[in-house]
C-alpha cells in the first residue's frame, strides 16, 4: 500500500469526515456533493447552463451587488461597535473612528465606497437584466422584487447618508426629505392637503424625520432604519430573489 | 455488449466509495465525468466551473475596494448646524436627477408623482411587454421599442440629469463648468409666463386653469388615442389587438409621462414657460 501523504491523513481522519460528507477528488459524484452538502453553495443547482458562465451574459453583477451588500454587513455592524447615534455623540464618533480606532478609517471608508459602489452595480445589473430581456416570462415577478430591492438599495444608502451628523449629510437629507411635505394630500405643502387639515407637525415628512425639524430624533429614527428595519427587509427580498432564479429555471438564456 | 455499456456507466457515474488510492479508478471516474458533461453541451458542474467564476471575481472586486478604501478617504464635513444652509444643497448623488426636474416642476410633481411613477413603472415592465422575443439574449431588432424606450429613460433622463446635478450645478442651482468660478451672486432675471398667456388668458383664473387643464390631459391621452384607433380600430393590427386596451393604455400613459416631462424641460428652456397649469390648492403643473 502506499504511503499516505498528509493531505490524505487529515481527509481520511474523523472530524474531517463529520464535517465534508464527500471526497475531495474530481468525480461526477464529488462536483455535486460539494454544492448539494454545502449550505452556503447549494444556493446554486448542481449544474447551470454554460452560457451563465459567461460575463459577456450576466456582467456578474447581480453577484457583484450581493457581495458588497456582504462586505457592507460587516464593515457596518463594525462601526456599529463605535458609533451612537445622538446629537452629542455622533459627529464625534466618526472623528473618533477616523482618527483613533485602529482601521476605523479604513472601515468607514469602504462602508461608504461600496455603499456607492452597489448603487452603481445595482442600476448595471437592472440595465443588463432589461438589456437580455431577462423579466419575461416566467421571470416577471423576479424582476418586481428586484425593483423592490433596487428602492431598498437607495433607500439604505439614504438613511446612512444623515449619520455622520456633518453639513454633508443633514443638508442632504434635508434636500431629499423636504420633497415629503409636497406628498399630495399627507404633507402639508402638497396638493389638496388644505383639505385634509394636515400640518407641519404631522404630515408625512415628519413622520419620516420624527418631527418638523432634522434633529436627533430624526438621526435616532434614520439609524434604526438603516441598520435593522431596512437591511433585514432587503435581505428577506433577496433570500426570494434567490429562490426565484432557481424556481425560474436558472438564468435566463436563448432556448 | 449492451449489458456492459450500462454496467459501466452505473460504476462511473458511480457512488465515489471506491478505494481512493486507486489512481487508475479515479482519472477513469474523471473522464466519464467529463464524457458526460459533453453529451448534455449547454450544462456544466457549478463546481468547479462557475464557483471558480464567483470566487475570481469576488477576490477582484474586494481587491478593488480595498484599495479604494486606502487610497481615497470618505468626506467628513463641519458638524451638523442647522442654522447654516450651504449653497448649493445637493440631495446624494443618486438623487440628483430628482432634484433637477425639481427646476422644472413642482416639488409635488418632481419629487413625489414622479418617482412613484417610475418605480411603478418599472414593476409593470413585464406585464406590459408582451413581445415574446429576445428573452435571454441581447438583441436590438427583435425589442427595439423596449430598447429604445428604455435606454432613453435610463441613459437619457436619469443617468444624465444625475451628471448634470453631480458636476454642472453650483450656487442657486445654476449652471456651471467643471472648474469655473462658483459666483454664490449670480442671478439671472428671468420672466417666467404660464402656458395659458400664449391664448391671451391669465394663468390664476378659471379659464387659464381649464386651458391648463385640457392641455395636460389632451396631450396625455390623445395622441395614444389617435395612434389606437389607426392601430387597432382601422387597420385591425394583430399585435395591437393582442397588446388589448389594458395594457395599451398603461403603457401609452406611462410613455405620454416621460415624454411629458421632456416637452415642458423644452418648454421651459425656450419659452420660459413655468406653470402649464395653475390649479387650486397648490395643484400645479
Ligand atoms: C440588492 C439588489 C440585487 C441583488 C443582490 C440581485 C442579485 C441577483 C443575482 C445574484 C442574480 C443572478 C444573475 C446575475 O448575477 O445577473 C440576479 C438575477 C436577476 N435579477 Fe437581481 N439582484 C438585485 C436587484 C435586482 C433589480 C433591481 C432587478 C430589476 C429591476 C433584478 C432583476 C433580476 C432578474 C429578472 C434576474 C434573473 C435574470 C436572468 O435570469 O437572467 N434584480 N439578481
Amino acid at each position: 500500500m502506499e504511503k499516505k501523504g498528509w493531505f490524505d491523513v487529515v481527509q481520511s481522519s474523523y472530524v474531517w469526515k463529520s464535517i465534508f460528507r464527500h471526497e475531495y477528488q474530481d468525480t461526477y459524484r464529488n462536483r455535486v456533493l460539494q454544492i448539494s452538502t454545502n449550505v452556503f453553495l447549494h444556493l446554486h443547482p448542481t449544474k447551470i447552463r454554460r452560457h451563465a458562465l459567461r460575463l459577456r451574459f450576466t456582467w456578474c453583477m447581480g453577484g457583484i451587488t450581493f457581495l458588497l451588500f456582504l462586505i457592507l454587513t460587516v464593515t457596518g455592524v463594525i462601526l456599529m461597535f463605535y458609533y451612537r447615534p445622538t446629537g452629542e455623540y455622533a459627529y464625534h464618533d466618526m472623528k473618533y473612528l477616523q482618527f483613533d480606532v485602529p482601521f476605523g478609517m479604513i472601515m468607514r471608508n469602504m462602508h461608504r465606497w461600496c455603499a456607492h459602489a452597489m448603487v452603481i452595480a445595482v442600476w448595471l445589473h437592472m440595465f443588463r437584466v432589461f438589456m437580455t430581456g431577462s423579466y419575461k416570462p416566467p421571470r416577471e415577478f423576479n424582476w418586481v422584487i428586484g425593483v423592490n430591492l433596487l428602492v431598498m438599495t437607495l433607500m439604505l444608502s439614504f438613511t446612512g447618508y444623515l449619520l455622520p451628523w456633518d453639513q454633508l449629510s443633514i443638508w442632504a437629507v434635508t434636500v431629499g426629505t423636504n420633497m415629503g411635505r409636497a406628498t399630495p394630500l399627507l404633507g402639508h405643502e402638497g396638493p389638496f392637503a388644505e383639505l385634509l387639515g394636515v400640518d407641519a407637525r404631522y404630515d408625512a415628512r415628519a413622520l419620516l424625520t420624527a418631527g418638523r425639524l432634522i434633529g436627533p430624533a430624526t438621526l435616532l429614527r434614520f439609524y434604526v432604519l438603516h441598520c435593522i428595519f431596512i437591511p433585514l427587509l432587503a435581505a428577506i427580498l433577496m433570500i426570494v430573489h434567490f429562490w426565484r432564479v432557481r424556481k425560474d429555471g436558472g438564468i435566463s438564456g436563448p432556448l | 455488449m449492451a449489458q456492459s455499456t450500462i454496467t459501466a456507466d452505473t460504476e462511473d457515474s458511480g457512488d465515489g466509495t471506491g478505494d481512493r488510492s486507486d489512481g487508475a479508478k479515479v482519472k477513469e471516474r474523471a473522464r466519464t465525468a467529463q464524457r458526460l458533461a459533453k453529451a448534455i453541451p449547454d450544462k456544466v458542474h457549478t463546481w468547479p466551473y462557475l464557483v471558480r467564476l464567483e470566487m475570481m471575481v469576488g477576490t477582484a472586486v474586494m481587491a478593488f475596494v480595498t484599495v479604494w478604501s486606502i487610497v481615497v478617504d470618505a468626506p467628513l464635513e463641519e458638524p451638523a448646524n442647522p442654522t447654516k444652509t450651504p449653497n448649493p444643497s445637493k440631495a446624494p448623488w443618486y438623487f440628483l436627477g430628482l432634484q433637477e426636474i425639481l427646476v422644472y416642476f413642482d416639488p409635488w410633481f418632481a419629487g413625489v408623482v414622479l418617482p412613484s411613477l417610475m418605480i411603478v413603472g418599472l414593476m409593470v415592465i413585464p406585464y406590459i411587454d408582451i413581445n415574446p422575443k429576445g428573452n435571454g439574449y441581447y438583441c436590438f431588432k427583435d425589442r427595439w421599442f423596449a430598447i429604445s424606450t428604455f435606454l432613453f429613460g435610463f441613459l437619457g433622463l436619469w443617468i444624465s440629469t444625475v451628471i448634470i446635478g453631480t458636476f454642472i450645478r453650483g450656487p442657486g442651482w445654476y449652471l456651471f463648468l467643471p472648474g469655473e468660478y462658483w459666483d454664490v451672486h449670480k442671478t439671472q432675471a428671468l420672466t417666467n409666463v404660464d402656458w395659458s398667456t400664449f391664448f391671451g388668458v391669465a394663468s390664476d383664473t378659471t379659464a387659464g386653469f381649464l386651458i391648463g387643464a385640457a392641455s395636460a390631459l389632451g396631450f396625455l391621452i390623445g395622441p395614444p388615442a389617435v395612434w389606437w384607433h389607426i392601430k387597432a380600430v382601422r387597420r385591425k393590427d394583430a399585435f395591437f389587438l393582442q397588446l388589448g386596451k389594458l395594457r395599451y393604455w398603461i403603457t401609452a400613459l406611462l410613455f405620454m409621462s416621460m415624454m411629458g416631462v421632456v416637452v415642458k424641460m423644452v418648454l421651459r428652456l425656450a419659452f420660459n414657460v413655468k406653470y402649464i397649469m395653475l390649479g387650486p390648492y397648490n395643484f400645479n403643473i
